[in-house]
């Protein structure tokens, strides 16, 4: 085996089975299905409805604090599956490779996806491997599809809070911002008075508990990914149609991503988050889905953060510390490319 | 003064001050990042009738002219040179596009932090051109001062900088002579660090005009607002600063010594001021080999703003964004006519961004 992965690995010979067989089948864990080597993995029946969602990770640079793009594909399926109201099952991995990746550092990456699918308890049942050359794409780029199956009756989505103008709170998992920023630390070399990681990882056992518990109490969630919360809640409010109105002081937010964003001029309502969700809930419950969450390491920094409204003049609203509602701006797009 | 953090307390003291003037008072918030503050906390929603806010001429980057745009983008359209520049600047629209544009189309452009990233661009590409975008205040000059002092001892030749930095205390006077009628000054912070309270003397003293420095936390620029109506009722106008915590009188001392070597002032353009004079920096000679204007024989044309685009009077509080026809219908933050509205501390941006509620 070379040191890199070259085209000749990507071209479907003797060559690419040697690169499947002997570093991404072992690097996945070898289970099962991916050692039949099939063209279509064998799936047990979903008994419930069955949920399906795709993502692709771009992310640059590859690797940083507190994860990398393995960490990253697993974690971002998963948490889409698990905001769709689904319990992760199943993972297929795309994976796009630049001729010259070290093996090295592929090895890496099957690592971190092994044991994020670990930690999401999903399995890696089937994938595909395609080289390109030299400058076709950064690394590595990774499609994934995930396929989860639906434990609540009545789905979860911004259709189920149609007409709910009162009595429905907002939860947030955690601290805002800390992706983004630790992304933006390391392309930019920013010195920062000390160190942030990304939030990246899987939420199975912060979400599924909750989902398990509370069942149609929860009306919607969404993991607040590229465009950060303020992204989610626009999106949210004009699909449903309703008004939302966030309390600033008790969004949950790092000393260190506050400060930085202060100095930089960065709104951390816009910053990407990879380990969070946001949970739209039946007024009646949030505090007890607040203890629930907070039970649990991953949510340990969740708290209440605001309600859903009769519609303004804009989808979402800032109350301030001074007590005056102020729109909350819906950024254009992500400031950062290729955050995820 | 009170000691106590709570905003509720001093927006009460705030409105009971404010009620012991018998007219209504216009102050002007000079700087951007005030502009975008006052919106941010709700304090401009939040304030008595009687007090009014004009966002004045105090965002560099709404104040860089056309013609400066369209030379940047002429340079980068120049396969041996990589643009850098803050993010602000990416986004305005010149004659023929933006830079955003141009880096879609493959051009080299890159955002940086730092004008020492630029300048450490430049050593790890030696084949290229690195040009920087020195568009700021006094705020910012010291670290391109600094970065061009680095290129030169470390031999960095293929570094220079395409300047249209700006001073502040000028502008203000161009702008309290310009025809809004201003009853105080809410003066900028990050510049005053640098500048000192007392560049604002003479503002003072030529049109008796109350100033506080601010800085950018609700509470602070409520202690300056306070501050100014106390001011006017004493009828003794000075310069105050309610920033004491960064702002000293004589500023920084260092970092003007550090300006002044390495640049000195000039006339400068101001969209929708005109040529205000001595309100600009331009590299000293010994440094030329570092301007961009020198290196690629540029000279930036003046160039006519977008006939109905109101820019330069928004910047003077003569007119407000609503009452501009192109305010969000033609001009809004996706497409922007004018730096006001693209720049992130732009008053149109804030005003599109944050209004109907605000009370201008």
């Amino acid at each position: 085996m070379s040191d890199t992965v070259t085209l000749t690995h990507g071209g479907g010979g003797r060559l690419a089975r040697r690169l499947i067989e002997d570093v991404i089948i072992p690097g996945l864990g070898s289970n099962r299905e991916l050692t039949r080597l099939s063209d279509g993995a064998l799936l047990d029946s979903i008994p419930g409805t069955p949920v399906m969602t795709n993502d692709c990770f771009v992310v640059s640079p590859r690797e940083f604090p507190g994860g990398d793009i393995g960490t990253l594909c697993v974690s971002g399926t998963v948490n889409d599956l698990l905001a769709a109201g689904a319990l992760p099952k199943y993972l297929s991995l795309g994976l796009i490779i630049e001729d010259g990746l070290p093996i090295a550092e592929l090895r890496r990456y099957l690592r971190s996806i092994k044991d994020s699918a670990e930690k999401a308890h999903v399995q890696i049942v089937c994938g595909d491997t395609k080289v390109v050359e030299h400058g076709a794409a950064d690394g590595i780029f990774i499609s994934t599809t995930g396929i989860g199956e639906l434990q609540i009756k009545e789905a979860p989505g911004p259709w189920r809070l149609e007409g709910r103008t009162n009595n429905v709170s907002i939860i947030i998992s955690g601290t805002i911002g800390d992706h983004s920023l630790t992304l933006l630390a390391l392309r930019k070399e920013l010195a920062l008075e000390s160190p942030v990681e990304s939030d990246c990882a899987p939420l199975t056992e912060l979400v599924l508990p909750i989902v398990k518990t509370f069942g149609e109490k929860i009306l919607c969630m969404r993991d607040p990914t590229r465009g950060g919360l303020s992204a989610v809640l626009g999106e949210i409010a004009e699909q449903a149609k309703i008004g939302i109105e966030i309390v600033q002081k008790d969004v949950p937010i790092n000393s260190v991503v506050q400060g930085a964003c202060g100095l930089l001029g960065i709104d951390p309502f816009t910053m990407a988050n990879e380990g969070k969700m946001v949970f739209f809930v039946e007024e009646a419950v949030a505090e007890e889905v607040l203890a629930a969450l907070k039970r649990n390491p991953l949510g340990k920094n969740a708290a209440i953060i605001g309600k859903t409204t009769e519609p303004g003049n804009r989808p979402v609203y800032l109350t301030t510390p001074l007590g005056v509602n102020r729109p909350l701006e819906i950024p254009l797009g992500e400031s950062l490319p290729r955050i995820c | 003064m009170l000691k106590d953090n709570d905003p509720a307390i001093w927006m009460k003291l705030l409105t009971e001050t404010a009620g012991s003037l018998d007219k209504t008072v216009r102050f002007m918030e000079v700087c951007g990042t005030h502009t975008m503050a006052l919106f941010e906390t709700g304090l401009r929603e939040a304030l008595p009738e009687n007090i009014q806010m004009l966002s004045g001429p105090g965002c560099p980057v709404c104040v860089t002219p056309d013609g400066y745009i369209d030379a940047a983008i002429n340079l980068a359209e120049n396969e041996d040179v990589i643009l850098t520049t803050f993010g602000d600047m990416i986004r305005v629209p010149g004659q023929n596009g933006s830079l955003q544009e141009l880096k879609s189309r493959g051009k080299r452009v890159e955002i940086v932090y730092s004008p020492l990233a630029s300048v450490d661009l430049a050593k790890s590409t030696p084949d290229k051109s690195v040009v920087f975008l020195a568009v700021g205040f006094e705020t910012t000059v010291p670290a391109i001062a600094t970065a061009i002092k680095t290129a030169e001892s470390e031999n960095v030749t293929n570094f220079s900088i395409l300047c249209a930095h700006k001073t502040v205390p000028q502008a203000l006077e161009a702008v309290v002579s310009g025809g809004a009628r201003i009853d105080g000054l809410m003066c900028p912070g990050h510049v005053s660090v640098i500048i000192g309270s007392n560049a604002y003397n003479d503002v003072v003293e030529k049109h008796s005009l109350p100033c506080v420095v601010s800085g950018f936390e609700a509470i602070d620029m409520i202690r300056a607002l306070i501050m100014l109506i106390k001011q006017i009722h004493a009828g003794i106008p000075k310069v105050e600063n309610a920033y004491l915590r960064a702002v000293h009188p004589n500023g920084n001392p260092k970092a003007q010594a550090l300006i002044s070597e390495v640049f000195r002032p000039c006339d400068a353009e101001w969209r929708g001021l005109g040529v205000i004079p001595q309100s600009g920096l331009e590299l000293r000679e010994e440094y030329h080999a570092f301007d961009a204007c020198h290196r690629f024989g540029i000279i930036i044309p003046q160039s006519p703003p977008h006939k109905s685009c109101r820019c330069g009077e928004i910047l003077q509080g003569i007119a407000s964004p609503y009452e501009c026809k192109l305010f969000g219908t033609g001009c809004t933050p996706e497409t922007p006519y004018g730096p006001c509205m693209v720049s992130s501390e732009g008053t149109c941006a804030a005003h599109y961004k944050y209004g109907k509620h605000s009370k201008y």
